[in-house]
């Protein structure tokens, strides 16, 4: 047995109960695995255990719907640099170049050993963020356009460096790790459960709904017991919520971006509208306050249903006219289509996930695959398309936003208002357990593990936010584009610098 | 008293043209929008502000908005608004005109590369390329003009016939089109630039004046206003000239002709992709050979 197997609703694992291979058998048995589409990697990661690294491993199975646990271990002098499986599978990229960077692990044969958040280079302490070498190319007709790290307006920090062959795009390279805050050793610092759900609130602020469910489901699954019915219903329509006012909020961008003032105008009053109403909610327009461990402060009300209600299938009508006049402008059709692909292939290969996977044709998404709270009611059907361009991209949104409304009202319908319990912040959590979660964010799929120690406080934390597949998308969605299109192909995955960089 | 009139009306509809394109735009996305004079005070704020300079300049780029600055102003005086009669005007002063705006937009072009931003780089780059493929339209527009009337002086030619004729009016009306055409080249607005948009990336115009601040950066909008102000200028002279040549309908004209159609244009359309952007513009100066023939055949009294 190289798997433990459970599922994203079983509750924790105990520590001894995760077998513990060797790193050849699992070795070749990914090599092989990760061949075929219905696996992918949620999470791979290292962790000091005593003397030794103890490195776990989640991988999920999305046809079975289930969630395959390894781990294996290296000893303080094991000075053997391990076989890479980002040679095989660029999915493992990120999780590799982590680990590499943190515990100064070798991964033999691994393409292109960048730090993922140059948080500390222990193989050459002058080598820091500031000072990193970006790849570059020779040639007279060639030009570098560096945008960043400091970017103009509110955008988040990153470094993008173009190389342009005149007005188009040989190569981008994009530098993260500007904002690296140690979220995941804030988690680990403090034992005070609602100063960590307030953490996870913050890891990305446009995802603050998705990440705190992730967190809550997380700690459940430690001890504190499933959440009831009615508890998950509410933590699903605002989790519905938050990906209607986010795509219409990208929708807008992107009108803004190629200068269609109606499309934008009207997006922005739409996503007011979609984020006054969370706010009427709960009192925080982004759902901070909402999603806590266990329990709520903020239960559904007879008035605060009908409300939601009546806003979403307001909003719903409004935003399908603006898709109506999108799809039927030539101008826009001209400035999306065939702008920015990204091939099924490539997407698959890098492991994009979330929308933009789906935009690309590669069937990624956990309320289908790994059902969680009120998804195992709904009958989720997945949105997808094939093009991989920005207006594929474009179209999911659109697509995403009728599809969350329907379910909103779906499930708000014959809900009746039930005693929630108030949040859990006390009962002590299993202890030498592991428990994962994943949640299907607006932008993909969020993974949070836990592991305790033995006094049952989380000792380590591990967050992984979509958007860490999803930028090496982007750098492949510009290839060969024009270097002012770069824009709306950003705009178009709008991903999350701190969601990264955490 | 002409001339004194002449020029205060090209400075009215210099100033009034932005207002109302910000009106326009207001209105259709439904807003409450700036007030009409919004932009006079921004630039009367530039004005009295002092300016910032990067270390990596040189003279040039301090002298380049002054340059920039006068030749629109230059510009300017040559063009006359409908029956009045211009400061400066003599034989071939189209050929004069257009090449003034050259020397701003060489002035301005020169400036940018000064600055050693890739950025600005990139916006010169494009300026140059667009400024070299709109000139075409510009002089055969000009050429169709100055045959068709048989003068190559602004204030002859829009003189130089008055009565309503149809030949003429076809051949003005296409000239008027294709000059408000231009005037969205020219000035820098959708589809071919995008004068509000944030995006370093994908500017022309706005790139290449990253790096000025203060009264440069408010010389260089004053500048902006004129070159759109002439241009509307000559397209509604066009129109004028075919009927009822008074500075009075001239005036009003220019105003509405260019800040409505912007207005309306920004609003409902998305903005080209750049590499469309030379189809356009090409597209434009196969326009101007058009109504050239066009405007010949016609001279040659040949009946349609």
């Amino acid at each position: 047995m190289i798997y433990y197997t459970t599922d994203n609703l079983a509750a924790s694992v105990e520590l001894k109960d995760v077998p513990d291979v060797g790193y050849a058998a699992l070795y070749e048995d990914l090599s092989e695995r990760l061949k075929q589409r219905r696996y992918h990697v949620v999470h791979y990661f290292a962790v000091p255990d005593g003397e030794a690294l103890r490195f776990y491993l989640l991988l999920a199975d999305d046809e079975e719907h289930r969630v395959m646990i390894s781990s294996f271990r290296m000893e303080y002098y094991d000075d053997v640099a391990l076989p890479s499986l980002t040679a095989l599978h660029p999915a493992l990229h990120p999780f590799e170049r982590e680990i590499a960077e943190l515990y100064n692990v070798e991964f033999d044969s691994m393409p292109w050993c960048k730090p993922l958040r140059f948080s500390f280079d222990r193989r050459n302490r002058n080598s820091t963020i500031d000072n990193y070498p970006f790849y570059s190319i020779e040639g007279d007709s060639l030009h570098e356009v560096n945008v960043g790290p400091i970017h103009a307006g509110i955008i988040e920090p990153g470094a993008f460096r173009f190389i342009c062959n005149g007005e188009n795009v040989l190569h981008l390279e994009i530098a993260l790790g500007y904002q690296h805050r140690g979220v995941e050793h804030e988690f680990a610092a403090t034992q005070n459960r609602l100063r960590q759900t307030l953490i996870a609130e913050s890891i990305a602020g446009d995802s603050a709904i998705a990440h705190s469910t992730a967190y809550c489901t997380t700690v459940e699954k430690l001890g504190l017991g499933t959440a009831s019915e009615a508890l998950s219903t509410e933590r699903t329509v605002a989790l519905e919520l938050e990906r209607m006012a986010m795509h219409i909020a990208d929708t807008g961008a992107l009108s803004m971006d190629v200068g269609y003032q109606l499309g934008q105008v009207a997006c922005e009053a739409l996503r007011t509208m979609t984020i006054n109403t969370t706010q009427a909610w709960c009192g925080n327009r982004f759902g901070k306050g909402l999603i806590r461990p266990a329990g709520t402060n903020k239960p559904l009300t007879q008035e605060k249903i009908r409300m939601i209600a009546e806003n979403v299938k307001e909003i719903r009508h409004r935003y399908n006219e603006v898709v109506e006049d999108i799809a039927s402008s030539p101008s826009l059709l001209s400035r999306f289509e065939q702008c920015g692909i990204v091939p099924k292939t490539e997407m698959a290969r890098i492991g994009g996930v979330g929308m933009a996977a789906r935009a690309s044709g590669v069937g990624r998404d956990i309320r289908l695959s790994h059902p969680f709270g009120a998804y195992t009611r709904l009958q989720h059907k997945m949105v997808l398309q094939h093009d991989g361009d920005v207006m594929a991209r474009l179209r999911m949104r659109c697509d995403e936003v009728l599809q969350s409304a329907d379910y909103i009202v779906a499930l708000l319908e014959g809900y009746k208002p039930a005693e929630i319990a108030r949040p859990d912040y006390c009962s002590p959590l299993k202890a030498r357990s592991l428990a994962f979660s994943l949640v299907e964010g607006w932008r993909g799929e969020i993974c949070h593990v836990a592991l305790t120690d033995t006094q049952g406080a989380i000792a380590t934390y591990k967050i992984k936010d979509p958007s860490l597949h999803n930028w090496l998308a982007l750098a492949l969605a510009v290839r060969g584009e024009g270097i002012s299109d770069f824009p709306i192909c950003n705009k178009s995955f709008n991903l999350s610098y701190c969601g990264h960089d955490l | 008293m002409g001339i004194l009139l002449n020029t205060i009306l090209m400075i009215v509809v210099a100033i009034a043209i932005p207002g109302v394109i910000n009106r326009t735009r207001a209105l259709l996305a439904g807003r409450k929008g700036l007030p009409f004079m919004q932009h006079v005070r921004n630039v009367s704020l530039l004005l009295r502000k002092g300016t910032v300079y990067s270390t990596t300049t040189t003279a040039l780029f301090r002298i380049a908005p002054a340059v920039y600055l006068g030749a629109a102003i230059v510009a300017m005086l040559m063009i006359p608004v409908a029956d009045l009669y211009p400061l400066i005007s003599f034989e071939g002063d189209v050929i004069c005109f257009a090449y003034t705006l050259a020397l701003a937009r060489v002035a301005i072009i020169l400036a940018a590369m000064d600055t050693g931003s890739s950025f600005e780089g990139m916006g010169a780059a494009r300026e140059a390329l667009y400024g070299a493929l709109i000139e075409p339209a510009l002089m055969i527009g000009f050429a169709t003009l100055a045959m068709f009337c048989g003068y190559t002086s602004f204030a002859d030619i829009f003189e130089s016939e008055q009565s309503l004729n149809l030949h003429l009016t076809i051949v003005m009306v296409l000239t008027a089109y294709l000059f408000v055409k231009i005037t969205f080249v020219e000035s820098g607005r959708v589809p071919v630039d995008d004068p509000r948009t944030h995006l370093e990336l994908t500017m022309i115009h706005e790139v290449m004046c990253l790096d000025y601040s203060g009264i440069d950066m408010g010389m260089i909008h004053i500048a902006g206003w004129i070159k759109t102000a002439c241009f509307s200028m000559i397209a509604a002279n066009a129109v004028v000239a075919t009927g009822c040549f008074h500075w009075w309908l001239a005036v009003p004209l220019a105003i509405l002709l260019t800040g409505v159609s912007v207005g309306v244009v920004e609003s409902t359309q998305a903005r080209n992709k750049l590499v469309r952007n030379t189809t356009f513009i090409v597209t434009i100066s196969a326009l101007a050979a058009l109504i050239f023939f066009i405007g010949y055949l016609l001279q040659l009294d040949i009946n349609i």
